[in-house]
C-alpha cells in the first residue's frame, strides 16, 4: 500500500513539474478536458480506488471473528485506569492489568467498560476496538506463539491516560491448564 | 457627474463612522470582512502558541513541562482553535469581504446580519480563551467524547466552557452561511447567470450550504449534553436508556463535512489564483463544480469512518469504506484539472504560485494516507496514533493553510493598495514548507511505531525520543516561518509603496475597483457578459467609475443595488440597505448574556436575555418597514425595477429559507436521535410510557392545519386589497393552540432525568413550543405592521416571510406531537 501511494504521489509531483517546461502551441480546452478530467480525474482514481477496497474488503473479512469450536472465551472491563480481565474457562479467576491467554488458540475477547469510552489494543496481536458504555464488543485474536505482549487503551480517557497499559502472557500448554488451576505466580 | 465628486458622494453614503467607534456600528461587508480575517489570525497565533507548547512538551520522554491536567487543555484548545475560531472564520472572512466585490454588487445581502455573526464571534472565541487563561479550559479532546466529558466524570466548568462557547460561535457561521447563500445566489451583477459566475463564488455557494446542513448536528449534540451537564437529562448515559455513541454519530456528522467546509473555500482560492498565475483560463469549469457538489453530498455519508473501532458491524464498515474513498475520485479530478490548467498555460513563479506548490505536494500526501485510512484493516492499527494527527495536518495544513497563504499574497496588493516588494516572503515559505514536512513527516513515522495520541509523556524505552525531537526541532522551524510571513505582511501593510490597478492582470471584477476598495465598492454596477470581465474589457474599472453601470447617480442618501434573478441573472429588484447602527453589537451582546447566564447557571438572566434578544429582533425588522407604496426605481440602462418590500420572494424570504434549511436539519437530527436511542441503546424500553391524549393530540394537530391556511387565506385577502387582519389573528390562535399541545408535551413527559426517552420528548416539546413562540412573535409582528400602516395590496414581502416560519412551525409542530402521541396510541 505504501508503495502504490509513493507511486501516485511521485506521479503527480511529475506532471505538476512538467507543467514548467517550455511549451509552444497549446492544444484546445477539449483535448485537455479528455486528457485531465476524464483520464486522470475520473478513470484513474476509480481503477486504483476500486483495487484498494477490494483488499481492504478482504482483509477485514479474515480478520473479523466467526463463531469455531475451539474460541477461548474471556472478558475485559476497562475502567480508569486499569483492565480487569475474567476467564470463562475458570470463573473464579480475575486479573488485572495482565492477560493470559494460550497461545495458538482463537480467543475471543469481550470488551466492555465500567465507566468511559476506553480502546483495547495489543498492536503485535490484532487492532483495537472500543469499549462503550452499555455497549459490547467482541475482539478476536490469536498468539501464534507463547510470549508476552504490551497492550494499550487506545482511547483518551483523561488524566492519567498516558500509563494506561496492559500485557497480555500467551502460554504454552502446559502453563495454560496450570493458570487455570489458579496455580501460577 | 465628475468621477471624483462621484467618490466623494458615495463615499459619504457608505463609510463607516470616523475612527475606532465605527468598528462598533459599521454594518459594511469591506470593514467586517477585514475585522473577521483579522481576529481569525489572531486566534491563528493562539493555535499556533498552544501547538509550539504541545511540540515542548512531546520533545523529551518524561516531560516535566506540562502535567496531564494542563496538557489535556492545550491540545484541546489547540484542536478547537483552529477548527473553530481560525479555519471557518478566515473562510467567512474572506467571503465576507470579496463575495460582493467579485459578484458585482456593493455589499451581502444583510449587512447587519454579517455585524452581528461578527461579534457573536468575538464574544463566543474570547469565552474560551478567558477559560483558557484561567486554566480552566477544555480537556476533553476536540471531539468531546462523552461520557468522559459528563458531569461525573468532568465535573468542573471546562466543559461548559466548549459546549456554551462553541455553540455561541456557530451561530456567527450559520449567520455567515446564509448571508453567503443568499448573496452569491440574488446580489449579482446585471447578466451574470449562474454559468458565468467566478468560480471562488461557486465554492462559496456550496461550502455555506455545507455549513447549513453540517453544523445543526454538532449545535444539537452541545445543546442534549449541556442539558445533560447541567439538569441531569440522561442523553448520554448507558444506563437510563441513553447512549454515548450517539454523540460520536452527531459529532462526525459534523465533523467530516467540517473537513470539506474548511477544504473547499482553499479550493475555491487555488481555482481563482492558479489561473491568473498560469496565464490562462480555468480548465473544466463545469466539471469542476460538479465535483465540488459531488464532494458535498458524498461527504456526508462518511462521518462513520471516524467510528471504525466503535464496533460497528462489518457491511457498515464495508459501505462506509467504500463511501470514503469514493470520496477521493472528485478530490482527485479537481487535483488533475489544476495540473491540466498549469499545463494548458505557462505558470510563474510569484508568491502564490509557490504556496499552490506547497498545497500540491503537501495535499496529495495528506489525501493518500486518507484513503490507507480508509481501508478498514489500517485504521485499526492506526487509529488514535499520531499518524492519524500527521495525517490530519497533511490535510488541513496542505488543504487549507498553504491556499490562504496563497490568497494572502494574491488578495494583499487588494486590501492595501501596494505592491509588495522583498525578497522575505520567499524565505518564509520555504521555512514553513520545510518546517512542516520535518515535523508531520516525523509524526507519521512515530505513529506507525505506536504512539498514541493524545499523549503527555512517554519513557525512553519506547524508542521514540529522537523522532520526537526531530519533529520539536521541526515545528520550531515552521513557526518561525510563519513568524516572517506575519512580518511580510505588516511590512508590506505599512510601507507606502503605490502599485498599479490589477498588478495580476485577473479576468474577475474584484479588481475593477480602485485599491484600497472603496466603501461602496464599484462607483456603478457592471453588465456582465462573459466569465473574464476585465479580460473582455480592460478598462472596465474607468468606465465603472465614471457612472456608465447602473445605479451610477447617488441619491436620497440610500445604499442602493440590485438583486437578480437566480438562474439568469436578469436584474429583478432595488435594494436599499440599512446604514450603520450599533444594533447588531448590542443584540450579540444580549445574546452573549443569555450564553453566559447558561454557563455560569445563574438562571434567573436567561429569560431577561431571551426577552432582549426578541426585543432587539422585533426593532432590527421595524426598521425595515415602509409608510407608504415604494415606486419602481429607475437603475440606469433604462431600466426600472420594483423595491424589495413589494415582492413576493424578498431578500428577507431567501433568508429565512436557508436559515429554515439549517433548522430542519437541526430537528432532522433530533429526530435521528429518538429513532437511535429508541432502536440501538440498551437500556430500552424505558420504565414508563407518554400517556398520549387524544384531546392534546387534537388541540395541536387542528392549530397546526389553521395557522398556515388562515395566513394563506390573510396572503390572499391583502392581495386583494381586503383587510387582513382578522386572518392573521386566527393564524396565531392556531399557532398558539399548537403551542400549547407541545407545551402539555412537556409537562406530562415521564421523567425527563430517569430515562432518556422522557428526556428526547421533553426536547421534542421544548423545540416546539420555542417555535411556537417565534411564529406567534412573527405573527404579532405583523399584525402590529398591519395596525401601523405598514403593509399593503404592495407592501406584501412581509406576508410570505411570516407563512414561512407558520408552516415551518407547523409542520415540525405536527411530526412532534405525532412522534410523542402516536405510538401509544397504536394498540
Ligand atoms: C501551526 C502548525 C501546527 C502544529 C505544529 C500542530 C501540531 C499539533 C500536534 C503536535 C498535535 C497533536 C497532539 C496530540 O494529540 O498528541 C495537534 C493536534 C491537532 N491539531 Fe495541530 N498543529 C498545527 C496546525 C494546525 C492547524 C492549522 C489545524 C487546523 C486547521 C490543526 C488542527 C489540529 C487538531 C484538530 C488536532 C487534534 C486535537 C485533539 O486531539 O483534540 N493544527 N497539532
Ligand atoms: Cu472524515
Amino acid at each position: 500500500m505504501l508503495i502504490g501511494a509513493a507511486g501516485i504521489f511521485g506521479l503527480v509531483m511529475v506532471l505538476v513539474g512538467l507543467a514548467f517546461r517550455r511549451k509552444d502551441t497549446i492544444d484546445g480546452d477539449g483535448q485537455q478536458v479528455r486528457l485531465w478530467i476524464i483520464g486522470f480525474g475520473l478513470v484513474f482514481p476509480a481503477l486504483v480506488l476500486g483495487a484498494l477496497l477490494l483488499y481492504g474488503l478482504t482483509i477485514g473479512e479474515r480478520l473479523s471473528p466467526r463463531a469455531g469450536a475451539n474460541v477461548v472465551q474471556v472478558t475485559a472491563e476497562a475502567r480508569r485506569w486499569e483492565w480487569r480481565f475474567t476467564y470463562s474457562d475458570a470463573p473464579a479467576l480475575e486479573t488485572t492489568g495482565v492477560l493470559h491467554i494460550p497461545a495458538g488458540l482463537p480467543v475471543d475477547i469481550a470488551i466492555t467498560t465500567a465507566d468511559v469510552i476506553h480502546s483495547f489494543w495489543v498492536p503485535r496481536l490484532a487492532g483495537k476496538l472500543d469499549a462503550i458504555p452499555g455497549h459490547t464488543n467482541t475482539l478476536r485474536l490469536e498468539a501464534d506463539r507463547p510470549g508476552t505482549f504490551q497492550g494499550v487503551s487506545a482511547e483518551f480517557s483523561g488524566a492519567g491516560y498516558d500509563a494506561f497499559a496492559f500485557r497480555v502472557i500467551a502460554h504454552d500448554k502446559a502453563a495454560w491448564a496450570a493458570f487455570l488451576q489458579g496455580q501460577l505466580e | 457627474m465628475k468621477a471624483l465628486e462621484r467618490h466623494r458622494k458615495l463615499t459619504a453614503i457608505w463609510a463607516s463612522e470616523e475612527g475606532f467607534k465605527g468598528w462598533f456600528s459599521t454594518v459594511n461587508h469591506n470593514d467586517l470582512g477585514r475585522m473577521f480575517l483579522f481576529t481569525a489570525f489572531i486566534f491563528f497565533i493562539i493555535g499556533g502558541l498552544l501547538a509550539m507548547l504541545i511540540r515542548v512538551q512531546l520533545a523529551t520522554p518524561h516531560s516535566a513541562f506540562a502535567g496531564p491536567e494542563i496538557y489535556n487543555q492545550i491540545f484541546t484548545m489547540h484542536g478547537t482553535v483552529m477548527m473553530f475560531l481560525f479555519a471557518i472564520p478566515t473562510f467567512e472572512g474572506l467571503a465576507i469581504y470579496l463575495l460582493p466585490k467579485m459578484l458585482g454588487s456593493r455589499d451581502l445581502a444583510f449587512p447587519r446580519l454579517t455585524a452581528y455573526g461578527f461579534w457573536c464571534y468575538a464574544f463566543g472565541g474570547s469565552m474560551l480563551i478567558v477559560a483558557m487563561l484561567f486554566g480552566i479550559a477544555p480537556d476533553g479532546g476536540w471531539f468531546m467524547y462523552p461520557p468522559l466529558t459528563s458531569a461525573i466524570h468532568s465535573p468542573g466548568i471546562n466543559t461548559d466552557f466548549w459546549l456554551i462557547g462553541i455553540t455561541f460561535v456557530e451561530i456567527s457561521a450559520i449567520a455567515a452561511a446564509v448571508e453567503i447563500t443568499v448573496s452569491v445566489l440574488k446580489y449579482r451583477a446585471p447578466g451574470m447567470s449562474l454559468d458565468k459566475m467566478p468560480i471562488f463564488a461557486w465554492y462559496a455557494l456550496i461550502t455555506a450550504l455545507m455549513i447549513l446542513t453540517g453544523f445543526p448536528p454538532l449545535i444539537l449534540g452541545s445543546v442534549l449534553l449541556e442539558l445533560e451537564r447541567a439538569f441531569g437529562l440522561p442523553f448520554f448515559q448507558a444506563d437510563l436508556g441513553g447512549d454515548s455513541l450517539l454523540w460520536q454519530h452527531l459529532f462526525w456528522l459534523f465533523g467530516h463535512p467540517e473537513v470539506y467546509i474548511i477544504f473547499l473555500p482553499a479550493a475555491g482560492v487555488i481555482s481563482t489564483v492558479l489561473p491568473v498565475m498560469c496565464r490562462t483560463t480555468l480548465l473544466g469549469y463545469g466539471w469542476i463544480v460538479s465535483a465540488a457538489v459531488a464532494l458535498a453530498f458524498l461527504s456526508f455519508g462518511l462521518w462513520v469512518h471516524h467510528m471504525f473501532t466503535t464496533g460497528i458491524p462489518h457491511m457498515g464498515l464495508a459501505f462506509f469504506s467504500a463511501a470514503s474513498t469514493l470520496v477521493a475520485v472528485p478530490t482527485g479530478l479537481q487535483i488533475f484539472a489544476w495540473i491540466g490548467t498549469m499545463w494548458k498555460g505557462r505558470p510563474e513563479m510569484h508568491l502564490p504560485m509557490l504556496h499552490i506548490l506547497g498545497f500540491f505536494f503537501t495535499f496529495v500526501i495528506g489525501g493518500l494516507t486518507g484513503v490507507m485510512v480508509a481501508v478498514v484493516p489500517f485504521d485499526w492499527q492506526a487509529h488514535d496514533t499520531a499518524f492519524i494527527t500527521a495525517h490530519l495536518h497533511y490535510v488541513l495544513f496542505g488543504g487549507f493553510v498553504f491556499p490562504i497563504f496563497a490568497g494572502i499574497y494574491y488578495w494583499l496588493p487588494h486590501f492595501t493598495g501596494q505592491k509588495r516588494f522583498f525578497y522575505l516572503g520567499q524565505l518564509a515559505f520555504a521555512l514553513v514548507f520545510i518546517g512542516f514536512h520535518v515535523t508531520f513527516l516525523a509524526m507519521h513515522w512515530v505513529g506507525l511505531l505506536g504512539q498514541r495520541r493524545r499523549i503527555s509523556s512517554y519513557a525512553p524505552e519506547d524508542g521514540w525520543t529522537a523522532i520526537n525531537l526531530i519533529s520539536s526541532v521541526g515545528s520550531f522551524i515552521l513557526a518561525i516561518g510563519i513568524a516572517l510571513i506575519l512580518i511580510d505582511v505588516l511590512l508590506h501593510i505599512f510601507t507606502a509603496h503605490r502599485g498599479r490597478r490589477n498588478p495580476w492582470n485577473a479576468p474577475s471584477l474584484e479588481w475593477a475597483m480602485i485599491t484600497p476598495a472603496p466603501a461602496y465598492t464599484f462607483a456603478s454596477l457592471p453588465h456582465i457578459t462573459r466569465r473574464d470581465p476585465l479580460h473582455a474589457e480592460p478598462d472596465l474599472a474607468v468606465r465603472l467609475a465614471r457612472g456608465e453601470g447602473y445605479l451610477g447617480t447617488p441619491r436620497n442618501n440610500w445604499r442602493e443595488t440590485l438583486c437578480v434573478d437566480i438562474a439568469s441573472g436578469k436584474p429583478e429588484m432595488h435594494v436599499i440597505y440599512p446604514t450603520n447602527t450599533r444594533l447588531p453589537i448590542v443584540m450579540s451582546a444580549v445574546t452573549g448574556l443569555f450564553f453566559l447566564s447558561l454557563l455560569l447557571k445563574f438562571y434567573w438572566t436567561v429569560p431577561l436575555a431571551l426577552a432582549g434578544v426578541a426585543f432587539l429582533a422585533w426593532r432590527w425588522v421595524w426598521r425595515l418597514g415602509h409608510g407608504h407604496d415604494p415606486e419602481m426605481q429607475p437603475c440606469g440602462h433604462g431600466i426600472s425595477l420594483p423595491n424589495a418590500a413589494t415582492v413576493e420572494r424578498s431578500p428577507g424570504w431567501w433568508g429565512s429559507a436557508f436559515l429554515l434549511t439549517a433548522n430542519a436539519t437541526f430537528f432532522a437530527a433530533l429526530l435521528f436521535g429518538f429513532v437511535f436511542l429508541w432502536t440501538v441503546a440498551p437500556g430500552w424500553p424505558p420504565p414508563e410510557w407518554f400517556a398520549p391524549s387524544v384531546t392534546e393530540l387534537g388541540t395541536g394537530v387542528i392549530g397546526a392545519l389553521v395557522a398556515p391556511l388562515a395566513l394563506g387565506h390573510a396572503i390572499r385577502v391583502n392581495r386583494q386589497g381586503g383587510a387582513p387582519f382578522p386572518s392573521v389573528i386566527i393564524a396565531l390562535l392556531g399557532i398558539v393552540a399548537l403551542g400549547l399541545a407541545c407545551g402539555a408535551l412537556m409537562w406530562r413527559a415521564p421523567a425527563p432525568t430517569d430515562h432518556a426517552y422522557g428526556a428526547t420528548l421533553l426536547v421534542l416539546g421544548g423545540y416546539g413550543v420555542f417555535h411556537a413562540t417565534v411564529a406567534a412573535l412573527m405573527g404579532g409582528f405583523l399584525a402590529a405592521q398591519i395596525r401601523q400602516g405598514y403593509t399593503s395590496a404592495t407592501r406584501r414581502a412581509a406576508f410570505a416571510i411570516v407563512r414561512l416560519w407558520i408552516t415551518y412551525t407547523s409542520l415540525t409542530g405536527l411530526f412532534i406531537l405525532l412522534a410523542a402521541h402516536l405510538p401509544g396510541l397504536i394498540p
